[in-house]
């Protein structure tokens, strides 16, 4: 669409422009305040310069929180968008069982994040909860609150109940806008499954699913509330990703220089990460 | 396989079920037999906790809490996305690709790195503990979701449509409100949906910046448990609680949800 | 390639079917034959489309056979009866180059590297395609895309038949042409059974060699170009081809007499008595005007020149009654119509009626 050059539009964008900039710049110079100082207590502060950036940076601490953060993220990934895309495939196209898979699949999408951390923290417990009892009485030994291991597999399990609906969604949607006569014409082409998928469903779902590995990676990356609730970061550190760490130093040690700096590293990479995929799905267009 | 396609979905909604299953189970059964072992139905049926909660102030009032600021955020987040939509749909303007841009990188802010900053600034404009705060403070993700999504729309709107109104002189405010809203009408319900979901949902921001009048029903649930030991029965039915609201909205916008999604703008 | 036989087909989307209205295609029976282009001309909703699916075998009709050759493919789905089909909007496999698309039908059907080269290299020639060979098919015009469209269904040399649903809708007026005339050339060279689905009279003319008439359900006229124009089997014929329409007014015939507007014409056929409406049918193009009372009198309502003929609209007792008038020819004030009785076509409940010489 042609556009016309007007910029009495920054007036319509102006409110818009001041209540995210309350909500972005203030607390953002606050976290970049603090990063750089360092405090006594008394709102003394003193000027500290990179000091807590190389800290937190050679801390074998952040190392670790930081390599659970990607494990975590990349699993999560690898599970999520495949498993949304063929959910997403075998619904049904239209009617009114598409209306009740689409309703119950939303559901998790709608529950308070802590809700969704303390429902599964029931739900896994050995001794009362169906997820462990019945792992226990198939003979498996699972005590997500004793093993990492265990731990590190119900955090995951949670996000794929929590979040691989988000996915579906998007696929389903793709796949929704394909016509009817695309298949057809591939049926009298002689076109296999496969070939179907790959040729004419994955490349309409091209684009969603570039917004939903988008999503999926900043949201896992930015995930808290859900695996503090169930594991509080433990047993150990094991399930202690980025942003719990980030909320045990400011709040748990009160460490606002450390907390801070490790803040603008985090929302840094997130932005990276984002711009380098978002770059590289735009040029894979153009070409 | 084409016969057995049916079973995809239906085993990954068995899925999904089995824990919301499970903590309906639980809000039935009174907080000893919970403890008691496990069981796959309650063996006494007890609506206690439920009459408990809708009874109890402090609880009820949680709901009232969260509905309040959520409905608010809605209504900030739609009427001041609409005009700035407009213009990035219609108007190139100074910086219009920039400032788009940035507004998307809010969406990536980890709430985790805001919250105390958040609580500090809400202190000192003396909004903390209010409906107002969380609303405005859940503004930083859901603004620049709802610019997004209905640009989307706006844009699928021929600009014709603005033009011949003009010609047929209608002033701005009159022409958005009489004709180009109910032509986004459903892209307003989908946005509208969205702003509802992750105010409902997040709880680490509403929970940092509130104590004692507007604490969100959710934090009420965590609050109680520390403080009167473990009363899982109440704990239940207060999560089953939660999910009600959102079930009743999807159900509304069942039909526009995969629309919303295929606008590709979520 | 074969002929396509329609034994008693007839379709109803409804379970049950009672009675004709029900019935989204009325009875055909028909033979398609061989090599022929032909053309399923009509309004929307007249149950074309619902033809052109039992044909592809997207529908399996509620009754009759349908035959390629002589094997009957009435339960066979659409890969299973070796046809091709264009659509409305261009379908194409965006991802793929325009090689690759036209490789992919052959590929899915396991020919040799060696002979699908060969084949698409020739398909890309014949169908002028050569400069984008090896581009990605998602940057290309309209009309390029149902160009390969196409392609896909020619380099399979053995299809039983071509199908076409509308496929012009979506080009540009001026390539509509180009495009119409690259498809009969094809077909020269080719010879594929073509099956052309619009409701363009023009196209469907152009195109067809046979012009196959539908109207709410029921095929009403199959014939040449020339047959619909000279004797419409049905009033819909006459109305719909030709611009304008055919007149058709009401009348009464007895013997070789025909009564209308309180004059009588000699027929050279005679006509059986007929019950029910009795309507007679003549073109624009076979009714002159008259400025001395000779004929029927007519009131003119309007006069449009279009350069090498002039169109008179006008009403006779009511109705309207158009005439087609040669450049430069007179327009009487007080006019009367007089109508060549050698080519007046006599309906009886909107049927042509045939009598006897």
């Amino acid at each position: 669409m042609n556009k016309v050059q007007n910029n009495k539009a920054w007036f319509m964008v102006l409110p818009v422009l001041v209540i995210v900039a309350l909500n972005a710049v203030v607390p953002l110079m606050t976290v970049v305040n603090y990063s750089v100082q360092d405090t006594f207590g008394n709102n003394v502060f003193f000027f500290e310069g990179t000091r807590w950036f190389s800290e937190v940076l050679a801390s074998e601490r952040f190392h670790g929180a930081l390599g659970r953060q990607f494990s975590l993220t990349a699993t999560i990934l690898a599970i999520e968008i495949p498993l949304g895309v063929a959910i997403a495939l075998a619904m049904p196209r239209s009617g009114f069982w598409a209306s009740v898979c689409l309703v119950l699949m939303a559901l998790p999408l709608l529950i308070p994040w802590n809700v969704v951390g303390a429902m599964w923290n029931i739900y896994a417990l050995p001794d009362i909860g169906l997820l462990g009892y019945g792992l226990n009485w198939l003979g498996i030994s699972y005590d997500y609150t004793q093993q990492p291991l265990a731990a590190w597999f119900t955090v995951i399990l949670m996000d794929v109940w929590h979040w691989t609906s988000l996915v579906v969604l998007l696929a389903y949607a793709g796949l929704q806008s394909i016509d009817e006569n695309y298949y057809r014409a591939a049926q009298i082409d002689g076109a296999s499954r496969w070939a179907v998928f790959r040729y004419i469903q994955l490349p309409k779902m091209k684009h969603v699913l570039t917004i939903a590995i988008l999503l999926r990676f900043m949201d896992s990356f930015m995930i808290y509330t859900e695996p503090f609730v169930l594991t509080g970061g433990g047993p150990g550190n094991s399930t202690t990703v980025l942003s719990i760490d980030l909320v045990k130093a400011a709040l748990g040690e009160f460490n606002l220089g450390i907390a801070s700096a490790m803040s603008i590293i985090y929302f840094l990479m997130t932005l990276l990460v984002c711009w380098l995929f978002y770059t590289i799905t735009m040029q894979g267009e153009k070409s | 396989m084409t016969r057995l396609r049916w079973l995809v979905p239906t085993l990954y909604i068995v899925f999904l079920m089995l824990p919301i299953y499970w903590l309906l189970n639980m809000s039935f059964k009174t907080t000893n037999e919970i403890l008691g072992g496990f069981s796959w139905f309650p063996a006494e049926f007890t609506i206690e906790s439920y009459v408990k909660i809708f009874t109890d102030p402090t609880w009820y009032s949680g709901y009232i809490n969260s509905i309040a600021y959520v409905g608010l955020n809605t209504v900030i987040s739609v009427s001041f996305a609409l005009p700035a939509a407009y213009a990035f749909s219609r108007y190139r303007f100074l910086g219009d690709k920039h400032l788009f841009f940035w507004l998307l990188t809010n969406r990536m802010a980890p709430p985790a790195v805001f919250a105390l900053p958040f609580l500090q600034l809400y202190s000192s404009i003396g909004l903390f503990d209010t409906h107002l705060a969380v609303a405005l403070a859940h503004c930083l993700f859901n603004i620049p979701l709802a610019v997004w999504i209905l640009e989307g729309f706006m844009s699928g709107v021929p600009k014709e449509i603005d033009e011949t109104a003009y010609l047929d002189g209608y002033s701005f405010p009159r022409f958005f409100t009489k004709i180009f809203m109910p032509l986004i009408g459903s892209g307003i319900g989908v946005t509208a949906f969205f702003c509802f979901m992750f105010s409902w949902v997040e709880m680490l921001l509403a929970k940092s910046l509130t104590s004692v009048e507007a604490k969100p029903i959710a934090a009420v649930m965590t609050r109680t448990a520390s403080t009167s030991g473990y009363e899982l029965g109440l704990l239940a039915a207060a999560g089953v609680l939660t999910i009600i609201p959102g079930a009743i909205v999807i159900y509304f916008v069942r039909n526009y949800i995969a629309k919303g999604f295929a606008m590709g703008r979520v | 390639m074969a002929q396509i036989t329609l034994d008693k087909l007839a379709h109803s989307y409804f379970p049950n079917p009672q009675g004709e209205a029900d019935f989204a295609l009325k009875e055909i029976d028909y033979v398609w034959e061989d090599g022929g282009a032909y053309a399923l001309l009509g309004p929307s909703g007249c149950g074309k489309t619902t033809l052109l699916n039992i044909i592809s075998g997207l529908l399996v009709p509620s009754r009759g056979r349908i035959l390629f050759g002589e094997e009957d493919v009435t339960q066979y789905a659409p890969e299973q009866r070796n046809i091709a089909q264009v659509f409305q909007f261009p379908v194409i496999y965006d991802t793929m180059t325009v090689a690759q698309n036209l490789a992919f039908p052959l590929v899915n059907r396991k020919v040799p590297r060696d002979e699908i080269d060969k084949r698409v290299a020739d398909m890309i020639k014949v169908l002028d395609l050569g400069d984008k060979a090896n581009r990605k098919a998602q940057g290309l015009t309209a009309d390029e895309k149902q160009k390969i469209s196409l392609g896909r269904g020619l380099v399979r040399y053995d299809v039983n038949a071509i199908l076409f649903d509308e496929p012009l809708t979506v080009i540009d007026p001026h390539l509509k042409w180009q495009l119409r005339t690259k498809l009969k050339e094809l077909h020269h060279e080719f010879g594929h059974t073509m099956i052309y689905v619009t409701h363009d009279q023009t196209e469907a003319l152009t195109f067809a060699d046979k012009v196959v008439v539908m109207y709410e359900g029921e095929v009403v006229q199959i014939g040449t170009p020339e047959e619909l124009f000279d004797e419409p089997a049905h009033t819909f014929v006459g109305y719909f081809i030709g611009s304008p329409g055919m007149n058709v007014v009401p009348c009464s015939v007895a013997g070789d007499r025909l009564q209308l507007g309180g004059q009588e014409i000699a027929l050279p056929r005679r006509y059986a008595p007929l019950e029910g409406q009795v309507e007679m049918g003549v073109r624009p193009e076979f009714v002159k005007l008259s400025a001395n009372g000779e004929g029927i009198p007519v009131s003119i309502s309007t006069v449009e020149d279009i350069g090498r003929f002039k169109i008179v609209r006008a009403l006779l007792e009511g109705r309207s009654f158009n005439a087609v008038l040669p450049e430069g020819a007179e327009i009487p004030a007080e006019a009367s119509a007089v109508i060549d009785p050698t080519r007046i076509g006599i309906y009886h409940d909107s049927h042509l009626v045939r009598g006897e010489a």
